[in-house]
């Protein structure tokens, strides 16, 4: 990463904010395109808007790397990688048009493609950083290899901005699959995820994979020879492949009709959850209605089951749930961790924001 | 008697030992403790022999509450711990400290369980890389990342390192291969970073413990990603008659939208020295070879071989060979897996160098080598990870002869300032461990280490686990800059900064 850069007029102007902020004692709530505001615990403080940091820095496609400011619009990345025929492959989530670069790595969020392709945090390759003392810090690179120092731009994906301003990220990106498909069957929930268990433990191009309602489809994208031959051994119907996209789309974006929670659902208390589990974990015997991502891996559930029962049965099963929303709960968003994990976030974030001016409270009510 | 730690940090080193013994002794067996010289000579180096410190004592718990009970005693002694796998790092991530107690942990070395339906392994730390795999086989499974130490190396030191190795352009780093780490704080608390799960609510430590050589936890108990084994694999053998159209190559892969399963370059003298010690019939007219493999379904290997040999042909390759059995391709690999004893053999000692430029910049890098050889009358073989950019330069010399080591070093800097200046980095796979301390000094600026040391006092806040590793203290780069800024130049003025 560039070794001299001086900062932009509107990146010192942002130091100049974050020193004024540690003199008037002001918390900042650091906000891209506002699309994921719904997600984690309500944010609080002085509205910092970084979409004006805009730009690419740097795109060669040869090199798998694109480097872009925080406020870069996501969509726009997205379709200047396209023209190239690459892509993000975790496949970020929009949720809304206007999200940005910034704001997802800093949500670290993955779409259906994630037990495949690997998380966001494995797709950062570093960062440009303004923390809380307002220095201005690169981490990482732009290279595939990077073992120099500790690992914090990764650190960084998905820490909900409470460790400073991502001025500028670096991620690796991937050449689109020559071929996709989508296949459909009809399964009950069991079965549906023995069968998903039994696929990942095979050579097969599987590349995202959903439950719900007794149906299961599956996407497999890789080489054409590849997808072909495992369509034709996983059977099941072939859905039309424009229809898929849109279809996998609307699941990734929670704009399928199981993510919206409409007046009725809200007023007889329920509640949308996210469950991150390990992915052979068994059916949990959870009232309300299911969908299942990632091999099994993320369950999403809509209940009026008490928090904590929700929670307990996640860790039960070796996982965790979060509340992703609702009308009322009586736990908070992100399950809490062990006290000797929760120390250290608290160490941590004392070492990049002592002054506790960003995010506070958005990941952990007391942090 | 007891002694307050300031006395005991400055005291001499009998009494001190004498005391650690005591401490220690009082809470593991003592069979399991190494205090003589003799005894802990052998735990005096890793990988990277140049550097030597015989520990005060070595510890070789037998289990995960010894691991525990010797970070309190040590904890409340204030004595450094030097974590330790097999000890085949290249960065000196293991050298001793002169006045701590090297925890080896060599003998956890239990496979847990291998669960083929979540297709993940659950391994103690001391299992070696190749282990795993071995554990996974039956189900039809494996672990990916396979440094090429991997017979040898364990999984708590690839966890440490964040190991690489030829195949991490599609599979990933151990990075993105490791689930969840069971360990001890400093305090010899028991933490779990990461989970089965694929996700953890909260920071993703897992990401900042993977790489940071044992400085910030010790890690007893590992749980992998197990992927499936490829059908089939195939690797062509590549020959081009100059360095600059086998970069060229590299990056025209990558363009036509193919993630090579390996993508590997040798130039000349290194394809030279590793035909001598394996005989794998190598071109030994090339200027460079390419080694670029394709896995997958059979069918998929063929189509992907196919466009693979149309790129490599219209970048100029002047030869081919195309592995036809699974005794060939494991005859290509022979020697580029074998590069360092190759290297070995053909001169007394060697350095390796390992670090990450853009893969554009392969050629330029190339001829920057070829300058220095020059400069430092040193001999350099080149052996690259191309397909994502991990150089691995091995700078040969006769320690016997006063003053080769020295230029080797300063060759070695002079390639990673230089790998900084094209856009990359001092370390790919290997770590910065002492080696590459000074090397540090030029990569991050004051804020940055700074900040990175702020980080591991949130995880050590006494300095106690592999204390002067990995970050190097302000008075030593201000030193370094003095010694290295010739006349208020910096190397390669000519070359534009990045």
């Amino acid at each position: 990463m560039a070794r001299t850069t001086r900062p932009l007029p509107a990146e010192r102007q942002l130091v100049e904010r974050v020193l004024d902020a540690w003199d008037r004692h002001e918390a900042l709530e650091l906000r891209g395109g506002g699309t994921k505001h719904f997600y984690g615990e309500a944010p609080r403080g002085a509205v910092l808007d970084l979409r004006p940091l805009r730009g690419v820095i740097d795109y060669e496609p040869t090199e798998l790397v694109v480097t872009a400011r925080c406020g870069e619009p996501l969509a726009e990345i997205e379709a200047l990688l396209a023209e190239q025929d690459q892509h993000l492959a975790f496949e970020p989530p929009h949720f809304a048009a206007g999200g940005t670069v910034g704001g997802m790595v800093a949500a670290g969020l993955a779409g259906p493609a994630r037990a495949a392709a690997g998380a966001l945090r494995d797709h950062v390759l570093g960062v440009r950083l303004l923390n809380g003392r307002g220095e201005i810090l690169r981490f990482g690179g732009q290279v595939m290899k990077n073992v120099a120092g500790y690992d914090v731009s990764r650190l960084l994906a998905g820490s909900l901005g409470i460790l400073g301003i991502m001025l500028e990220v670096s991620l690796k990106v991937l050449p689109l699959p020559a071929a996709v498909e989508t296949l459909g069957f009809e399964l009950p929930e069991a079965e549906a995820l023995q069968r998903l268990r039994a696929w990942a433990s095979r050579p097969l191009p599987v590349n995202a994979s959903a439950w719900h309602e007794g149906r299961l489809w599956v996407r497999l994208a890789g080489a054409q020879a590849a997808v072909r031959t495992a369509a034709a051994a996983l059977g099941g119907q072939r859905l039309d492949r424009d229809e898929a996209a849109l279809w996998w789309a609307a699941v990734r974006d929670h704009r399928h009709p199981f993510f919206r929670l409409d007046d009725e659902a809200l007023a007889a208390g329920t509640s949308l959850w996210r469950l991150s589990l390990p992915p052979a974990a068994p059916v949990l015997e959870l009232p309300g209605a299911g969908f299942i991502e990632w091999g099994g891996a993320q369950r999403w559930l809509r209940s009026s089951a008490p928090g904590e029962a929700v929670r307990q049965a996640a860790q039960r099963a070796g996982g965790h749930a979060t509340w992703v929303r609702g009308l009322a709960r009586d736990v908070g968003v992100f399950t809490p961790p062990s006290a000797v994990t929760m120390q250290l976030h608290r160490r941590l974030k004392d070492a990049f924001d002592p002054h506790r001016l960003f995010n506070p409270g958005r990941l952990f009510p007391d942090l | 008697m007891k002694q307050d730690p300031e006395r005991r940090a400055s005291g001499d080193r009998a009494t001190l030992r004498r005391e650690v013994l005591a401490a220690l002794r009082a809470v593991v067996p003592a069979h399991i403790l190494l205090s003589r010289d003799e005894q802990a000579v052998p735990f005096e180096c890793d990988g990277l022999t140049a550097y030597r410190t015989v520990p005060l004592v070595v510890a070789l718990p037998e289990d995960e509450a010894q691991v525990a009970a010797i970070l309190r005693c040590c904890h409340a002694l204030r004595v450094p711990v030097v974590a330790r796998g097999a000890g085949t790092g290249l960065s000196g991530g293991a050298l001793p400290h002169e006045r701590g107690v090297t925890l080896s942990l060599a003998r956890l070395d239990r496979v847990l369980g291998v669960d083929p339906l979540a297709c993940t392994a659950a391994v103690q730390c001391g299992v070696r890389n190749i282990a795993i795999s071995e554990a996974a086989a039956p189900h039809g499974l494996y672990y990916a990342p396979d440094p090429s130490s991997q017979i040898a190396c364990t999984i708590g030191g690839n966890v440490a390192e964040n190991a690489g190795g030829v195949h991490c352009l599609k599979y990933g780093l151990t990075l993105h291969n490791v689930l969840r780490v069971r360990g001890y704080t400093v305090e010899g608390e028991a933490i779990e970073f990461g989970a089965e799960a694929y996700d953890v609510p909260g920071l993703d430590l897992l990401a900042l413990l993977v790489g940071s050589e044992g400085m910030l936890a010790v890690a007893t108990e590992i749980t992998v990603r197990l992927v499936p084994k490829p059908q089939a694999a195939r690797c062509i053998l590549a020959s081009f008659a100059d360095v600059e159209a086998a970069g060229a190559a590299v990056a025209e892969v990558i363009a036509a939208g193919i993630v090579p399963a390996g993508l590997e370059m040798m130039d000349k003298p290194m394809t030279a020295a590793v035909e001598d010690f394996v005989q794998a019939g190598y071109d030994l007219d090339a200027a460079a070879i390419l080694l670029c493999e394709s896995d997958g379904t059979p069918e998929e290997v063929d189509e992907e071989i196919g466009r693979m040999v149309a790129v490599l042909e219209a970048a100029g390759a002047t030869r081919f060979e195309i592995s036809r059995s699974e005794a060939e391709r494991l005859k290509f690999w022979s020697g580029r897996k074998n590069a360092f004893p190759a290297s070995g053999r053909i001169s007394p000692d060697y350095l390796c160098m390992d670090s990450t430029i853009p893969r554009r910049r392969i050629a330029e890098m190339l001829r920057c080598i070829a300058d220095m050889e020059a400069r430092y009358g040193l001999r350099c073989c080149n052996v690259f990870h191309a397909g994502d950019g991990n150089l691995h330069p091995m700078i040969l010399f006769d320690a016997s002869d006063p003053g080769q080591l020295q230029r080797a070093e300063r060759f070695g800097a002079d390639i990673l300032e230089t790998s900084v200046m094209l856009g990359g980095t001092i370390t790919g796979e290997h770590g910065v461990g002492v080696e590459k301390l000074n090397s540090m000094c030029v990569q991050f600026s004051l804020e940055e280490r700074e900040q990175m040391l702020r980080v591991k006092h949130a995880f050590d806040p006494g300095s106690l686990l592999n204390p002067g590793k990995v970050i190097p203290t302000l008075n030593r780069c201000a030193e370094y800059g003095r010694m290295t800024v010739r006349g208020g130049r910096l190397p390669h003025a000519e070359l534009a900064r990045f």
